[in-house]
């Protein structure tokens, strides 16, 4: 399962990519080979304002429906329209093809997720 | 996992990558390499399914055939030697036990196959309604195992495994003492999917052998191991009801649109006069389908709503992968459920539209 360096993990497989005041929001490679073909995604408003365990979208594969839950405080500035268009963008490349960018609130919260050796390891004992 | 049941083919998954889920009880792969990709191979090759957790029942003995016709909705006495059909045994108030396929050998041995998850209900229904019928019941589930190959590709993948002329089974046919590559096996012309192809059975021991020849012989011609996933994709899509979805002991098969299986004029059986009085009253419920307006995936369970009110739920829901559309069978009131009207899906509390078509979303490719 492919995990990127420098990006941020939560427990729910989803990813935090951050840039200065910004991050962009995500699911893992693990979170996509688990679902299987994704075939439909629902995504906020722009302008939402999220808490920490929110959830932030759907994700439905073939087979069911999953949210997905923001690990940080933030408000929505752009959503990924193009994986609305074509949701197997997000088989091909978890991480290219992010789901929501966020204004963080609260750097902080960043401690409280996983650096890639820390995610690593979390799937291993999966 | 370690306390569910395993079919013979349970160490072969490991090795093309299937993906374990329980199924009523049932350690089975959901997919192997992506549900899309299994389900378009079925559609334009061929595709493998382990289903050897389908069980089956032998009745055999005098009064077999008496016995059955009793049991079952379908009319037994149109089934020829060596025919299969699809049939649907009720109970007395209509609902349906299960539903399964009837072998005929002769008027005094037949071969029943059953869901997985009702081997146990139905021969103990079998058995409580044996009464005095001359007839002997058995359960053989545990030693045969089967396996289906289905789609365009699939005769002539399989011909290439045995001498026995594919060709002359006919569609709902079969042929016992098929060498298929030199396992003794039952063959018909039957499945699950819309497409042609065949279902396979034989004792347990033979199937891991078998498994691995078919799909050998059927790579070249875009053969693939198949998962319930996309049995169930390809299923729905040609309009075939799933037992627990649009069939259950609380859905009668006149509900599920299914009278077609339920011969009136054939004399008594099981379940008859419920379903003549529900006939003759009016159906109150219906199973439609229908294809979504608004953008959305409609699932099992969700509610169906119009008139600001609820009334019904989906049986089955999916994105179709050869109509590439949003489409579902829903069990709703009688009075909406005319073609063409249109219904709400409350899809994560927000009612959606949906339009209500032909549940028969895929045009079947049966060789007849």
């Amino acid at each position: 399962m492919k995990v990127l360096e420098g990006l941020y993990y939560s427990k729910d497989h989803e990813w935090v990519k951050v840039e200065g005041d910004k991050a962009y929001v995500g699911i893992t490679d693990y979170a996509q080979h688990s679902l299987g073909n994704i075939v439909y995604i629902e995504l906020p408003e722009v302008g939402a304002e999220l808490s920490a365990g929110d959830v932030l979208g759907v994700v439905e594969s073939v087979k069911a429906a999953s949210d997905v839950y923001i690990p940080v405080n933030g408000k929505v500035i752009d959503v990924n329209t193009s994986i609305i268009d074509d949701p197997s963008l997000v088989n091909n490349d978890p991480y290219e093809n992010w789901m929501i960018l966020v204004e963080l609130k609260d750097k902080s919260q960043l401690d409280n997720l996983m650096t890639a050796e820390k995610y690593k390891k979390f799937l291993d004992e999966e | 996992m370690d306390s569910l049941k395993k079919t013979p083919l349970f160490d072969l998954y490991k090795k093309y990558n299937g993906k374990i889920i329980d199924f009523a009880g049932w350690a089975l792969p959901v997919q192997f390499e992506s549900i899309i990709s299994e389900h378009e191979a079925v559609r334009n090759a061929a595709g493998l399914f382990d289903v050897s957790h389908m069980g089956e029942i032998t009745v055999k003995g005098r009064e077999a055939f008496a016995f059955l016709q009793n049991l079952i909705t379908n009319d037994l006495s149109k089934l020829k030697d060596n025919q299969v059909f699809y049939t649907f045994m009720c109970n007395y108030d209509g609902g349906v036990v299960d539903d399964l396929l009837v072998y005929k050998y002769s008027d005094k041995h037949y071969y029943l196959v059953v869901n997985a998850a009702n081997i146990e209900k139905d021969y103990k229904w079998m058995r409580d309604n044996k009464g005095v019928y001359d007839v002997e019941i058995n359960n053989i589930s545990d030693e045969v195992s089967e396996l289906a190959i289905q789609g365009p590709k699939a005769e002539e993948i399989l011909q290439k495994l045995t001498d026995t002329d594919l060709s002359q089974i006919k569609f709902f046919y079969f042929k016992d003492n098929v060498k298929i590559a030199g396992v003794d096996c039952i063959v018909s012309r039957t499945g699950y999917t819309g497409e042609d192809g065949f279902e396979i059975y034989m004792p347990n021991k033979y199937a891991a052998e078998l498994w691995e020849k078919i799909i050998e012989t059927g790579k070249e011609y875009g053969l693939k191991p198949v998962g319930l996933g996309a049995r169930d994709t390809l299923r729905f899509e040609a309009g075939l009801p799933l037992y627990g979805n649009e069939l259950s002991e609380e859905i009668t098969p006149l509900e599920a649109g299914f009278e077609f299986f339920v011969k009136f004029d054939k004399g008594n059986f099981i379940g008859k006069d419920a379903l003549l009085k529900q006939k003759e009253e009016g159906l109150k419920r219906k199973i439609v389908g229908f294809e979504m307006i608004d953008n959305g995936i409609p699932r099992h369970g969700y509610e169906v709503r119009a008139d600001n009110q609820k009334i019904g739920y989906i049986t089955t829901g999916y994105f179709s992968p050869t109509l590439k559309k949003n489409i579902g069978l829903a069990l709703i009131d009688a009075k909406y459920a005319e073609m063409g009207n249109q219904i709400e899906i409350v899809i994560r509390n927000k009612p959606l539209k949906a339009l209500i078509i032909s549940k028969n979303f895929y045009k079947k490719n049966y060789k007849k």
